[in-house]
């Protein structure tokens, strides 16, 4: 089930986030042609449950999904979307139409409530935001647009009678924990395509007359972006294991952590493979290794998770750490 | 690559989780009073009775059928089993390679006499077997060993020098990589695996002492031993494919991330005290757990691999080299942290723990394959080389 489902979500973007729609969509250019056709394919429903007319899928099921929106860059909110819905059917009711992201509200020196860094800000038509402890789902329409240091992000302000007004969205998990479950998977597809792309250059590029992938050297560094993306999709695959939505707080933490340490890496190793041509706008390279960056920030980097997985451990009382690594990569017999 | 795409999450078998809570029943029991820094060596640790206690509670030889003397089990048992050991800090050293690859080799290139003789006792965890593969001019290349086994009428009869056999002088046996024929420049080709009785005339082994001032590890000397002619194992001029498929299993287990476990449970335990709580400890602490875990995710999944039937050489490669880079992180990270402390009262037992894996760290990125011969198999099988 899962498998035709990302095959087909595979092929949709394939043939509509080109590198050449995602550079157009970054310049400026309107979204609305490749959210159709996203939304018109009707996965965005996939973790909606089946009496809401979903496909009732749960988290394990989307994550080859979500990677892809790593795999191929993709400069609109799909992956927010597409549990922002879920979230929003939790509570029997439909989200609005149109891209969703997620937003952490601040009121700001003016009494309005202020979102930055509001990841797609710039594409999206709703944001889910939360709130001293609540969640509501707030049109874009009617927010100021400030933009932020990423092209597609911006901060938006909203009157505070616009958060007073908005659909309420009850949510049992933080938003935080929900996005970088969200970002780790799409950080694992980037590695990977990011991986296979400089594995394929080294195998091109041709240098002291022979393929540079025939220096030991380039293939140390091979290997080791091997070792880096393989282990942060591990990670990222633990982190979306649930059945159902339920988030495991635990393997989230572990999740974004590791992702976002080896998006450092493989963006380093990736670029010093390349040589000058990845250092190029006109080269692709660029868009992932970018991404990598804003995906290690978002909801938090390496660090702010290290601290979380270590009060769980710390914090626990029983002495080996054995049993967390344990509770942390068990899988259930399914 | 496609092989590799395929490392997806697994789950134990929950008759093989069964083994748990009772092999830890059984370790709380005989490893409660034994200090960190002896059980930081785990399976460096050489306890004979320790071994054949195991042996009688039916934990060695899962893998081997029961006709053998084994547990008749998947490779899950055993994965559960030893993950418990070397949490413990068990002194598993002595039937570890007899348990980990020797029977396994034994029973899939094994005549049946063969099968019937070695491994039984392999079972019971009195039989012990070392790795005789480097030697002094053969160490990362190993396709040029020069031991030599050469036919007569009574069988082999065995020459030359065997170096850093891990164990060999408290081993009954060595399963030896040695020419059988052509010269050493024919590489890969004349290579044959024999079993060598260690008692036999002609055999010396010296101890090596290494910078710990532990000996595990010995040279091994074959002066015209006269090796019986089923001294060979598998089959004549296949020694090389033998030793590829055995490294598959030297390389993926979790003797691979829990090299440095007891010192980091022993560092938890002080920093779990109010003296020794810190922000920067509590960061470290989860950094090591989101490094260890995916890859103890990866290592299970590479025992279903197993399980199957395949021989997951490069995955396993890729595993040992990212796992010995964490388990050598573990004692550099922990002594800054306790050496940034402006006052700190460190237990002295923390302290001999560090300075114990501290000093045999290096070894882990040695053992089973240094690093770059690792990563270079990686580049194999990623189609580079």
């Amino acid at each position: 089930m899962d498998d035709l489902f990302s095959d087909a979500v595979r092929q949709l973007l394939a043939d509509q986030c080109t590198p050449q729609v995602v550079r157009s969509i970054e310049a400026g250019a309107s979204p609305v042609d490749l959210w159709s056709h996203l939304e018109d394919a009707g996965f965005l429903d996939a973790l909606v449950p089946e009496s809401l007319d979903g496909a009732g899928l749960s988290l394990r099921d989307v994550y080859p999904v979500l990677e892809l929106c790593g795999t191929f860059a993709v400069p609109v909110p799909f992956g927010e979307t597409l549990l922002a819905r879920a979230l929003v059917s939790e509570s029997g009711a439909r989200a609005p139409g149109g891209p969703i992201s997620f937003g952490d509200g601040q009121i700001d020196a003016e009494g309005c409530l202020r979102c930055s860094a509001v990841r797609s800000g710039k594409v999206c038509d709703w944001v889910l935001v939360s709130h001293e402890g609540k969640c509501r789902l707030l049109p874009v329409a009617s927010a100021r647009v400030a933009a932020d240091a990423f092209c597609l992000d911006a901060t938006l302000i909203w009157p505070l009678q616009v958060w007073k007004e908005a659909m309420q969205v009850p949510v049992k998990v933080e938003l935080r924990y929900v996005q970088a479950a969200l970002y780790a998977a799409m950080t694992a597809g980037a590695l990977m395509h990011v991986f296979n792309c400089t594995l394929q250059y080294a195998n091109d590029r041709q240098q002291f007359g022979k393929p540079i992938g025939k220096f030991q050297a380039i293939q140390h560094q091979l290997s080791v972006m091997s070792e880096h993306a393989f282990a942060a999709r591990m990670a990222a695959q633990l982190g979306l294991s649930s059945e159902g939505l339920n988030i495991d707080r635990l393997r989230v933490a572990i999740a974004k952590a590791r992702t976002s340490e080896a998006a450092l890496e493989v963006a380093a190793l990736s670029h010093s493979i390349h040589g000058a041509i990845g250092f190029t706008v006109e080269f692709d390279l660029q868009l992932f290794t970018r991404r990598l960056h804003l995906w290690r920030q978002a909801a938090g980097s390496e660090s702010y998770w290290h601290d979380v997985v270590g009060a769980a451990l710390l914090d626990s009382a029983s002495g080996m750490s054995l049993n967390l690594i344990r509770t942390a990569t068990d899988m259930a017999i399914s | 690559m496609s092989q590799l795409d395929s490392l997806d999450p697994e789950a134990i078998p929950v008759e093989d989780e069964a083994l748990r809570s009772e092999v830890r029943a059984f370790l709380s029991e005989a490893m409660h009073q034994v200090p960190a820094h002896v059980r930081a060596r785990s399976w460096s640790g050489y306890n004979p009775e320790f071994s054949r206690e195991l042996g009688r509670r039916g934990w060695l030889g899962m893998t081997l059928p029961k006709a053998y003397g084994g547990g008749g089990r998947s490779a899950y048992a055993r994965y559960v089993l030893v993950e418990e050991f070397l949490n413990f800090g068990a002194p598993v050293g002595s039937h570890w390679i007899a348990d980990r690859q020797s029977g396994p080799l034994i029973l899939k290139y094994g005549t049946e006499a063969q099968k019937q003789f070695y491994l039984p006792p392999i079972c019971r965890g009195e039989s012990y077997f070392c790795i005789g593969m480097s030697e002094p001019g053969s160490g990362s290349d190993l396709a040029s060993v020069r031991s030599r086994a050469v036919k007569n009428d009574r069988g082999w009869v065995l020459n030359g020098q065997k170096i850093w056999t891990t164990n060999a002088q408290h081993c009954q046996y060595m399963i030896a990589l040695v020419r059988t024929s052509g010269e050493p420049q024919d590489r890969h080709k004349g290579l044959s695996q024999v079993i060598v009785d260690l008692s036999l005339p002609g055999v010396t082994v010296r101890p090596i002492t290494d910078l710990s001032g532990d000996s595990h590890f010995c040279e091994v000397f074959f002066d015209n031993v006269q090796l019986a002619e089923d001294a060979l194992i598998g089959a004549e001029g296949m020694g090389w494919e033998q030793v590829t498929a055995e490294l598959a299993f030297e390389r993926s287990g979790p003797e691979r991330l829990y090299s440095s476990i007891v010192l980091f449970d022993e560092w938890l335990a002080y920093v779990r005290t109010p003296a020794g709580r810190t922000p920067q400890a509590q960061r470290l602490a989860g950094k090591i757990i989101s490094q260890l875990a995916p890859l103890r995710a990866m290592s299970i999944s590479i025992t279903e691999k197993l399980t199957r039937g395949e021989s997951p050489v490069v995955e396993a490669a890729l595993v040992k080299d990212l796992g010995t880079g964490v388990e050598q992180l573990i004692p550099a990270l922990i002594a800054d942290d306790l050496f940034s402390r402006e006052k700190a009262d460190i237990p002295l037992e923390l302290l001999n723990t560090l300075n114990y894996v501290t000093q045999v760290a290096p070894s882990f990125s040695l053992r089973g394959g240094t690093r770059d011969i690792l990563r270079g198999m990686i580049a194999r099988g990623l189609g580079l080389r």
